[in-house]
């Protein structure tokens, strides 16, 4: 069974455990009131009525996972922080911005006291001394849905000074940004905050968690993952680590987008709901739309190399997908079914981070625009032979090395698994590349038959230099 | 006139007071001199620099890095079209260049009129309901050329006005911390010692 709301376009709810998408059903889910009504602040009063230390305790056993892309566990993140530094601040990231991404605007725009509420419960918890939510400048519902459920909140005595009576006081603070997709990366994110051009700072020394906002330990966190802990503090260890597997515990928020019967942003369960249940089965996305072949599909989010249908049965588990060539991200499935122009398809990601790039490291303000220059030629059918080997070699410049891609047995492919090198500070350079290097090596044919053969016209006694030339086929 | 009007110099200073660094307000105000004027005058980044501390050529430093910032006068509805993958695969080009010929200009273009201004957009963080659009960031879902057409027409007859606001105007709810609610910004040169509750015991 599963069930869309007209109040929430893009959402299907289904007969599953929903940690994160509770409220949803209600078209009045934003307000106080019906947040009061289920179960909302209860988190809050719990941990509150426990050492803040014990609250931090169950975070990290009940292995809550970053879900803003690298996946790593909040518990152990705000562990990272120097004990004796004060103060520390709280970044909530809500920049949402990665290519075939989108929960964490859903979770503002629906259910914005949950976000405050897992805002406050992570402060107490870790030791934060103000908070930031910073969400992407697009996006003026979400931006307005938690500016009325802060001003809520604070007059209600949830948020602010003092909070429900007790010694435990924070300022949550909505910052929106204006447009910058490399602001999501988390120390670019900082900088914004700080009133400056958006550009990822270098790690070391810039850890956040060490030296972040104003020179202090930040944790960053992504809407998604904060949004969790509520649940898990009504709820239990036990109960959210009850839900999906051991190292891939509760749930989490994945878009199906592209060429499916009914794409839509679903909570799904972690760990074992496999991308062939997602894209085929019937309470998700019932298969490829006209009944044709899936053709490949993007795992994760723009920045993920590509799958086929060879990669359907992996599931949502970390370390599973990595050694098989891709990455889970943002969580963000991009189905492509067998019309698709792959280069074409491929020029709109490349495109993408190109554009995106902020300049900062050559090897992706310079590679990344070669890139697409070079794809788009070949799309535009003035490409040569020569280029695909070019986009290769500018890839090697971003990427050292071998680079990641799934294995495929119609081509004799065995998989290199993820991560790859980089020469740049943050992930947008290569980003560019991923897409590029997916399709030329799964689908290599649909870019030859697309360039032209360049032929050279013999010179003979009478040329000039100016009739020594190539011209393409066409 | 493009200085902070004094009810914007109101809201601009109950921001600053927010941060531990002044700067911080920065993209917030820029935003709030959109608001005002549609766009961001020269004026407007000199009282900002004056207002946060800082040169207006840092203020325009800042300003030029974020794209939804404009630094001349455009539409007064900012017609965003999503190009990005999941968009492209369900005919975002084909609605791009129909809305190109709907509205008699280019992707990047301002209507003679200076009711619209069309332009590409990158991912809009509704790749299921592709293609997809904003309107001065409100969203259209699924967008046929059909549903392009009738979205046009409403706006030139008005019809619109009450949801979609003219370019500039970003949410219309501010967030506001009454004075005795506030804990006030926390300054890392205030603050030497672990938060109150961290002192080994619930806090209720
Ligand atoms: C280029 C780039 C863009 C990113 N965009 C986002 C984003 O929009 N939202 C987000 O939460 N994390 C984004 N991230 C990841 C953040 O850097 C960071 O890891 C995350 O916010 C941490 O939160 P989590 O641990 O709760 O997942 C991005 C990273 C990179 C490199
Ligand atoms: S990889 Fe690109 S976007 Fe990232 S810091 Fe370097 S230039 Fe900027
Ligand atoms: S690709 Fe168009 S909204 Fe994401």
């Amino acid at each position: 069974m599963s069930t869309t709301y007209s109040h929430a376009p893009g959402f299907v709810a289904g007969d599953r455990p929903k940690i994160v998408t509770s409220r949803f059903e209600f078209a009045d889910s934003f307000t106080l009131e019906r947040y009061l009504a289920t179960n909302g602040y209860k988190g809050l009063r719990a941990a509150l009525s426990r050492p803040a230390n014990e609250i931090h305790d169950d975070v990290k056993s009940a292995t809550v996972l970053g879900r803003g892309g690298a996946g790593f566990p909040a518990g152990t993140k705000w562990g990272l922080t120097p004990q004796q530094v004060w103060p520390k601040y709280l970044v909530v990231n809500g920049d949402e911005s990665e290519p075939g991404t989108y929960k964490d605007r859903l979770l503002m725009e629906r259910d914005p006291h949950q976000l405050i509420e897992g805002c406050l419960i992570a402060c107490y918890a870790a030791g934060l001394s103000q908070c930031f939510l910073y969400i992407r400048g697009e996006m003026a519902l979400a931006q307005e849905r938690v500016a009325a459920a802060l001003n809520e909140a604070y007059a209600a005595g949830y948020v602010g000074k003092n909070i429900l009576g007790s010694n435990f006081s924070v300022d949550i603070i909505l910052h929106w940004g204006a447009g910058a997709y490399v602001v999501g990366e988390e120390t670019a994110l900082i900088e914004s905050l700080e009133g400056n051009r958006g550009m990822p700072r270098l790690k070391p020394p810039f850890f956040p968690a060490v030296n972040g906002l104003y020179g202090q330990p930040t944790i960053v966190n992504n809407v998604e993952t904060l949004a969790n802990l509520p649940w898990l503090l009504c709820n239990g260890v036990a109960a959210y680590t009850a839900v999906g597997t051991k190292t891939s515990p509760g749930t989490r928020m994945v878009a199906v987008s592209g060429h499916v019967k009914r794409p839509g942003v679903f909570e799904i369960i972690n760990g074992t709901t496999t991308f062939r249940d997602l894209i085929f089965g019937e309470e998700f996305c019932g298969g490829i739309r006209d009944d044709k072949q899936l053709k490949a599909f993007v795992p994760g989010g723009g920045s993920a190399p590509w799958f086929t249908a060879d990669q359907l049965d992996l599931p949502f588990e970390a370390s599973q997908v990595g050694p098989a060539g891709s990455m889970l991200g943002s969580g963000a499935v991009i189905v492509m079914d067998e019309t698709t122009d792959i280069p074409a398809a491929a020029l709109t990601l490349t495109h993408f981070y190109a554009h995106e790039s902020c300049g900062k490291c050559t090897p992706c303000r310079e590679g990344g625009t070669w890139l697409e220059r070079i794809l788009r030629r070949i799309v535009d059918g003035d490409g040569t032979d020569a280029d695909l080997q070019q986009l290769l070699e500018v890839g090697a410049m971003i990427c050292p090395g071998d680079f990641p891609h799934a294995a495929n047995a119609q081509l004799g492919l065995t998989a290199v698994p993820f991560p790859y090198k980089m020469t740049t500070i943050c992930f947008v350079g290569p980003s560019a590349f991923a897409p590029v290097h997916s399709a030329l090596t799964l689908f290599r044919s649909e870019f030859e038959s697309r360039v032209t053969k360049r032929v050279t016209i013999p010179v003979t006694a009478v040329s000039t230099a100016k009739t020594v030339t190539s011209v393409g086929a066409h | 006139m493009s200085r902070l009007t004094d009810k914007n110099l109101v809201i601009a200073k109950e921001i600053i007071a927010r941060y531990p660094r002044q700067k911080s307000a920065l993209i917030p105000l820029l935003h709030l001199a959109q608001e005002q004027s549609g766009y961001i005058s020269r004026e407007a980044m000199v009282h900002l620099g004056e207002l946060v501390g800082v040169t207006s050529a840092e203020v325009y430093g800042t300003a030029t890095f974020y794209e939804m910032f404009r630094f001349e006068p455009i539409g007064k509805y900012l017609v965003n079209i999503c190009g990005t993958m999941s968009c492209a695969l369900m005919g975002a080009h084909e609605l791009m260049h129909h809305a190109e010929k709907r509205l008699g200009v280019k992707a990047g273009g301002t209507t003679q009129d200076g009711m619209f201004t069309l332009a590409h957009a990158e991912c809009q963080a509704a790749c299921t309901e592709a293609p997809c659009l904003q309107v001065n960031y409100r969203y259209r879902l699924r967008v046929s050329t059909a549903d392009l057409d009738n979205l046009i027409d409403d706006l030139e007859a008005g019809k619109l006005s009450e949801e979609i606001p003219a370019h500039g105007v970003l949410a219309k709810v501010r967030q506001h911390i009454a004075p005795d609610r506030g804990v006030g910004a926390v300054s890392p040169e205030l603050v030497d010692q672990a938060p109150a509750w961290l002192n080994g015991k619930a806090a209720l």
